[in-house]
């Protein structure tokens, strides 16, 4: 690959925040027509600069040279970088939901004449775009009304409007099931078979093996190495050494399970859509855990796991039409998130900022937040007891913060997950529901917060797990449950899983019992 | 550090360490001096400073329920139109079926509640946003005065107007001063220190360095001077005058509801409910039930103000409470609160309204007309925000950095990042 002619080239970049250096001489590498992976950890620098790149971070703002297409360029904001045809795709979507496909795609860039939009002109380019990125839609579709697969797609179209040259993508498959993951990887490959060159931040290694020629590893804010794939055989160990700076032995930590009795049973789940009545979300899905146990739910996005998950905790989703919930023998009635709590039950949102933190608070108010009355007495709030509280959890789980008193905003993501995770905990929980408890985390944290969910289990605590990663499952839970449309599929011991007896039920609603 | 950083962190830092109240303070300090000097000492004066209270407390008590809507995330127009409705019926119960003065104030605070009801059932059970439902509500009420009153004005019997107009009696011996009014000071100052002690006390508790001591004690030395200064003027004014009542309802009424936001978990929900309203509800937070809260205790402290006015002016009438809702969102905004909710203080706040009220009073004292009042306080309110704004865009000093309803604690910062360097610039950790 390295007889291509270099497109880009980032000379000693060295950005520095006041109090931080965030990029310390880092170098990069871009030949035309490949796909070049930056990875590291959370931390090391991969967005900052790809923002020194696009011109978020003006000229001036930073140290060092950008060398594209032969020359030395000097973008002094977005508009200038995508001008010359880098167009970079963040992670959190910049759609306008209630527009449809074709205005989204010609947002800020409208094809006019006479000074009025031409619709006509825009609805026609639009569906060539979309042809080329794949994407078969009514172009005048909402984009609410299409999942996050199509969504990352028309955000692709948007920029291929734009005669993109380097295309960024930045975790492009974070939020994507793996059926899109997939059809997002194909499609960077046909870019790259069309001369289109791309530049792909991800956390998710195989993924990056399978598709990257070029690896840039960061750490720290420097480069470490940048790997040819094919040249060098490079496998996930190496890219995980090159990122942490040593081998990683185990990306699980040892553990070896204390299951107990059956504890926790929901039987004869139902529960409808709480817009459409009409959609039934979960279908007669019953499940068991028992103490110690730490249980997976695998399924594809949009299987029903988190509808599931929330209306057991307390009907925080959906309409509920039946099915009992039994705890330690006796069947619990939880009408509200209250009720769940008070029961414990816990529920760890898939999505922290949204659904799990309050971004205003600190750490201190965020631990205690779920059970405000374990450090009150009469509805007086005890000072002390609460950062005594908060504080232990810091210390217990490693969060990585000055003091307890620090703004959760500022925590990186496996922080923050740690936060929720003490947040939870102190509500004292028997049964524990974490919904992608990993999403978006760095390799390391994600060993962290795998090690803490084995020791809520190893005190006798049951443990749900849902997660789209399946090597995750696989690694982390004693039993799975598969699930599709709304249904349980498939129930499959620890021994018994991989990645292809999963996907197999993930994707069908023929019940197999393989246990 | 130095000193001067030293006693910028600690002087108002100890409970609330809220730059933005820092400075408020001092804008507060510095309109206050400014006007003493132009108006060559009137501001100051017994009589004027007691006119400023009895003038303003009614729009301060109004801002402490505002802020506890605008913290859940909402707004309240209604709140003069509630004052005036509660006012005209009030008045009219005293007048025309003979209710007992004491008697009529729980009936209007009553009153409030049913209203506070009846808006709080649109807001949180059937999901109409505030502003809709308090516009309509503004409506509504000021209709309703007019109805009820026949857009006349009713006077109100003396007893009742002592929750308007009244002061301090005269008890004890004559000293030349309102020997009430001193010991009313003089327990303030005690009350100072002994929570500046327990302030200490909790900071070494939650393993934290207090302040050094000296500032303490500079902390102390000034907000007692403070006290001690108002005290003595508000006791030496005119015979018969001293400190309001309706002043000592307000410093009732900011203890209690400073103390619910800090310190109790029901302030401690609104907080939630206005920060993330869905992780507030996936936290077991009953939404409805705090949103309704927050409506119905604005509509009874809206009547609370309405009685006061109306004792004040002696009677009810039909332009009751006109453009008192813009004067407490004002005065909550420039306190600090955030417009999308979660953030603001009840003593921000207070701050925020007072520094209104002084810059409305300092103008009439030097006979700038109403006009030109209105463009000033317009202005004042758009760059105190804009100022905010633009802090905050700078990240001096950040929303959450600064407003945290709590303590902090001196440790070394570590290298912070700009917050659009968000989660990239963060370290994490690796498994050892």
């Amino acid at each position: 690959m390295s007889d291509l002619p270099v497109l880009l080239e980032m000379r000693s970049i060295t950005k520095q925040f006041p109090g931080v250096k965030a990029l310390a001489d880092v170098n990069l590498v871009v030949r035309a027509g490949e796909i070049h992976a930056i990875v590291g950890e959370n931390g090391a620098g991969k967005s900052t600069l790809m923002k020194v790149l696009s011109g978020v971070y003006p000229y001036g703002s930073y140290d060092g040279q950008i060398i594209y297409q032969g020359a030395e360029t000097r973008f002094s904001d977005i508009r200038a970088s995508e001008n010359a045809g880098i167009v970079i795709i963040h992670q959190e979507l910049a759609l306008i939901p209630d527009m449809s496909i074709t205005e989204n795609i010609f947002l800020g860039n409208e094809p006019r004449k006479r000074g009025a939009i031409d619709w006509k002109a825009a609805n026609r380019m639009a569906l060539d775009l979309m042809a080329r990125v794949g994407l078969r839609e009514d172009p005048d579709t909402l984009i609410k009304d299409i999942g996050v697969g199509k969504q990352q797609l028309v955000e692709i179209a948007k920029a291929f409007a734009k005669d993109v040259k380097l295309l960024i993508l930045d975790e492009p498959t974070a939020a994507l099931n793996e059926a899109d993951s997939q059809h997002l990887l194909d499609l960077l490959r046909g870019f790259r078979s069309r001369g289109i060159t791309s530049i792909m931040i991800s956390h998710k290694l195989n993924e990056i093996e399978a598709i990257a020629d070029q690896i840039t590893i960061l750490r720290d804010g420097r480069t470490v190495e940048t790997l040819d794939v094919k040249a060098d055989g490079v496998d996930e160990d190496r890219i995980v050494r090159g990122m942490v700076g040593r081998e990683l032995s185990s990306r699980f930590p040892d553990h070896t399970p204390k299951i107990g009795e059956v504890f926790f049973e929901v039987r004869n789940w139902n529960v409808r859509h709480p817009i459409s009545a009409e959609r039934q979300v979960c279908k007669n899905e019953s499940f068991t855990v028992r103490r110690g146990e730490i249980v997976g739910f695998a399924g594809l996005m949009g299987a029903g796991r988190t509808e599931l998950a929330m209306s057991v905790f307390g009907r925080s989703y959906g309409v509920y039409e039946s099915g009992t919930i039994i705890k330690d023998g006796k069947e619990i009635v939880l009408k509200t998130v209250a009720d769940a709590i008070a029961h414990g039950l816990a529920y760890v949102s898939e999505d922290r900022k949204a659904l799990g933190l309050n971004l205003l608070d600190d750490i201190k108010t965020s631990t205690v937040a779920a059970k405000l009355s374990k450090i009150s007495r009469h509805g007086v709030l005890d000072e002390v007891a609460e950062y005594q509280a908060a504080e232990s959890y810091r210390r217990d789980l490693r969060t990585k913060a000055p003091t307890v008193d620090e703004g959760v905003s500022k925590l990186s993501g496996g922080n923050q997950q740690k936060v929720v995770l003490a947040k939870w905990m102190f509500t004292d929980p028997d049964l524990l529901i974490l919904d992608e408890p990993t999403r978006g985390i760095d390799v390391g944290a994600k060993y962290e917060i795998y090690g803490i969910i084995q020791r809520l289990a190893d005190q006798g605590k049951g443990v749900v797990v849902i997660s789209s990663e399946l090597p995750e499952l696989i690694g982390l839970c004693d039993r799975i449950y598969t699930v599709f449309e709304g249904a349980i599929t498939g129930e499959i011991a620890r021994q018994d899983a991989d990645p292809e007896t999963l996907m197999k039920q993930m994707t069908s609603t023929k019940k197999m019992q393989t246990r | 550090m130095s000193r001067i950083k030293d006693l910028q962190k600690n002087l108002f830092g100890g409970t609330t360490s809220n730059a933005r109240q820092f400075g408020m303070i001092f804008t507060l300090v510095a309109i206050v001096v400014l006007f003493q000097i132009l108006t060559d000492g009137l501001t100051l004066r017994s009589d004027n400073l007691i006119a400023l209270f009895n003038q303003n407390s009614y729009i301060l008590i109004l801002a402490i329920g505002m802020l506890m809507v605008i913290v859940a995330g909402h707004i309240d127009l209604s709140v003069g139109s509630i004052a005036a409705f509660t006012g005209i019926l009030v008045a009219k119960s005293m007048a025309e079926w003979s209710l007992p003065w004491p008697v009529a104030i729980l009936f209007g605070l009553v009153i409030g509640a049913i209203i506070g009801a009846w808006q709080g059932f649109w807001v949180a059970y059937v999901g109409v946003p505030a502003f809709i439902v308090t516009l309509a509500g503004m409506l509504l009420f000021r209709g309703g005065n007019q109805f009820i009153g026949n857009a006349n004005t009713i006077s109100v019997p003396e007893g009742f107007r002592v929750i308007g107009s009244g002061f301090l009696p005269e008890v004890g011996p004559n000293t030349g001063y309102n020997n009430l009014t001193l010991l009313l000071g003089l327990a303030a100052c005690v009350a100072v220190v002994w929570r500046e002690f327990q302030a200490r006390k909790t900071r070494r508790e939650m393993d934290a360095e207090p302040a050094p001591m000296w500032i303490s004690v500079l902390r102390m030395a000034v907000m007692v001077g403070v006290i001690v200064f108002a005290s003595l003027r508000f006791a030496s004014g005119r015979v018969g005058t001293s400190f309001p009542v309706s002043g000592i309802i307000l410093v009732a009424l900011v203890l209690a509801y400073s103390f619910y936001t800090r310190n109790t978990a029901g302030g401690r929900h609104i907080y939630a409910v206005g920060g993330n309203s869905r992780a507030a509800e996936l936290s077991g937070v009953k939404l409805k039930r705090v949103n309704f809260f927050v409506m119905m205790n604005m509509a009874v402290l809206a009547s609370l103000a309405g009685m006061i006015f109306v004792a004040r002016s002696a009677a009810s009438g039909p332009q009751d409470g006109n453009g008192w809702e813009l004067d407490a969102i004002a005065a909550v905004f420039i306190g600090g609160a955030a417009v999308a909710g979660g953030i603001g203080t009840i003593s921000g706040s207070i701050v925020g309204g007072l520094v209104m009220a002084v810059l409305n009073n300092g103008l009439q004292l030097l006979g700038v007309g109403t006009d030109r009042v209105q463009i000033i306080k317009g202005l004042v309110l758009l760059l105190a925000v804009a100022l905010d704004v633009y802090n905050k865009k700078q990240g001096r000093f950040s929303v959450i950095g600064s407003l945290t309803r709590s303590f902090r604690r001196d440790t070394p910062a570590p290298p912070t990042a700009p917050p659009d360097a968000d989660r990239e610039t963060a370290r994490t950790a690796v498994p050892s």
